[in-house]
């Protein structure tokens, strides 16, 4: 009995509570993705770098924050710092729409051709990053960073196996857990958002009700920078901030969103979970795990790993490949890219 | 002098004119139909009224302004409200939800014209909650008519509206454009059912290649033996 206890609490600590707070980064960053595809008709390449633009900007001011001796303590200065970093990238993405994407919804360029100049965009915010906070990795969490500790836990409960929880964890989760909340009353309630509704459904029909584009599309970057800054953020306090992973983050926030229904905002979320989950399962090495539930003579020798940590990128792209093959639409019956 | 009038309309969508010195009029209240062969530019002519395409010569007259130079958003704002014949719904919003975006240029209190519509079309009251993308057809279509009413237009433009519904729904529709112009809205509509738009015509428009072959009442239409011939199938 305890040794199937000890295997819960081991596969708790290294696999559920991990993968729920990635699940939720994901999420959020699909979020984002599947509502500028939704509403401005495009995959949009840049949300990575984006999402790495707005955590550098919280970044720079938490530094501010704490050379001042601004503390929200036990919770983290980034969430102090968080809105500055929001509205930076905010005014970022107006700016690029204003400069770059704005002229090919006037020309009324093919949805490729905006996809390539997001990659452009991608790039030029990709060097801005670095240029302003270098290549390397950026350590900004501060103050309490555990809920339960894994000796703690072990204390408390005489288990051989502990659980810890971090507060950056447990924020990611009730962070995500507000936003959407927030995302789908704006959606589904508000005038302006059953607006943006309207126009990602039938945009002839909206303009023809008097909904006004830009000022559709405007908004639905203000609420992309603001789900980027977020779920960067978020990912650098559990993590840490290296815009090459921001980079690289793209992959699975693509597939969360495809996995989920691309424009379909639930499915979004869906998808950040399955993703991660899949990534997360398969990448765990089960030795220990099954040590504890397999007689002894059945004891695992190699480490039960399906695929090493180093291709876990490999997890998304199966499963983006797979769901575009099996069914394009996702889970949740969004549009065919 | 007509309440709406496109007078003389020659264009079309590139190069090549469609419509030739076309002429379409109609006044409150009342109903006009286009009909015609396929082809014959019926659809384009209703577009032209609605500024969908440009025409270089003739001029569209709205209550005695001329709105020649007006986006269709525009003269949505100044009165008048279009059906498109696809297309004509947002599928994955609520029939209420359908109908708020009807009123989005609308600052005032819309409740009273939702109530109204509600009334017109006793369906969609009961059905509003629901995706209007799950309705059948006809209802859908109800929904589109209903979504043109939200703006309280003075016009109602129909493109179509019994394209790909059964006999029996087409009647329920043709039945409650009647009532709508009973309220005093002006409607003008391109059909492919002639003889049923005609009997419910005031006043009929047959186009052919883009030009006014006949213009008379509907009665007169269907009792002409050339019309009949050549457009009812005798």
């Amino acid at each position: 009995m305890t040794d199937i206890l000890n295997a819960l609490i081991l596969f708790a600590n290294f696999v559920l509570v991990p993968a729920t707070a990635y699940g939720a980064q994901l999420a959020l960053g699909a979020l984002g993705v599947t509502l500028v595809f939704g509403i401005l008709r495009f995959s949009n390449f840049a949300h990575g770098d984006t999402m790495a633009f707005g955590t550098m900007v919280t970044i720079l001011v938490t530094w501010w924050f704490q050379s001042m001796g601004v503390s929200i303590h036990p919770l983290p200065t980034a969430l102090l710092a968080l809105p500055f970093g929001i509205l930076a990238t905010v005014g970022m993405l107006l700016a690029t729409d204003r400069l770059v994407y704005r002229f090919y919804r006037k020309v009324k360029a093919a949805p490729i051709v905006f996809v390539m100049s997001s990659v452009g965009v991608m790039f030029v915010m990709n060097g801005i990053v670095r240029f302003i906070i270098g290549p390397d990795d950026q350590r900004f969490a501060d103050g309490e960073r555990f809920i339960i500790k894994a000796r703690d836990f072990k204390a408390a409960t005489g288990m051989a196996e502990g659980l810890t929880i971090k507060v950056s964890q447990a924020l990611t989760l009730g962070i995500a857990v507000i936003v959407v909340i927030a995302l789908f009353w704006f959606l589904q309630r508000t005038r302006t958002g059953k607006s943006m509704r309207a126009f990602s459904d039938n945009e002839d029909l909206a303009l023809l009700s008097g909904i006004s584009p830009e000022r559709v599309v405007m908004i639905t970057w203000i609420i992309a920078a603001a789900l980027a800054t977020i779920a960067g953020t978020l990912y650098g306090l559990d993590k840490s901030f290296k815009p090459f992973t921001y980079f690289q983050l793209l992959l699975p926030i693509f597939a969360a969103a495809i996995v989920g229904g691309i424009g379909n905002p639930l499915g979004a979320i869906a998808g950040g979970f399955v993703v991660a989950f899949s990534e997360v399962t398969i990448t765990y090495a089960y030795k220990k795990f099954l040590r504890y539930l397999l007689p002894e003579n059945l004891e695992p020798d190699s480490l039960v790993q399906l695929l090493s940590t180093d291709y876990k990128f490999a997890v998304s792209f199966v499963i983006l490949v797979m769901v575009l093959l099996i069914r394009p639409t996702g889970i949740f019956k969004g549009k065919v890219l | 002098m007509s309440f709406l009038s496109g007078e003389n309309m020659t264009g079309g969508y590139g190069a090549a004119d469609i419509l030739h010195d076309c002429t379409i009029a109609v006044e409150k209240g009342e109903i006009a139909v286009i009909v015609g062969p396929n082809g014959a530019g019926k659809s384009t002519a209703m577009k032209a009224v609605f500024g969908m395409l440009s025409i270089h010569t003739g001029r569209v007259v709205l209550d005695g302004t001329d709105i020649s130079g007006l986006s269709p958003q525009d003269r949505v704002k100044a009165g008048m409200g279009f059906v498109p014949q696809t297309n004509n719904v947002f599928t994955s919003l609520t029939v209420q939800e359908n109908l708020e975006m009807g009123a989005y240029i609308r600052t005032d209190d819309f409740s009273e014209t939702m109530e109204r519509v509600f009334e017109l079309f006793p369906i969609l009251k009961e059905k509003r909650n629901q995706q209007a993308g799950e309705l059948s057809g006809g209802q859908r279509q109800q929904v589109a008519v209903g979504r043109a009413l939200m703006t309280q237009p003075k016009v109602l433009m129909l493109d179509e509206p019994t394209a790909g519904v059964s006999p029996i729904v087409m009647d329920e529709l043709f039945d409650n454009i009647i009532e709508v112009a009973k309220t005093g809205i002006a409607i003008l509509m391109v059909e492919q059912n002639a003889r049923q738009a005609l009997n419910i015509a005031d006043k009929g428009y047959v186009l052919v290649q883009g030009r006014n072959r006949f213009t008379d009442t509907g009665e007169a239409l269907l009792a002409n033996p050339e019309v009949r011939k050549s457009f009812l199938g005798g």
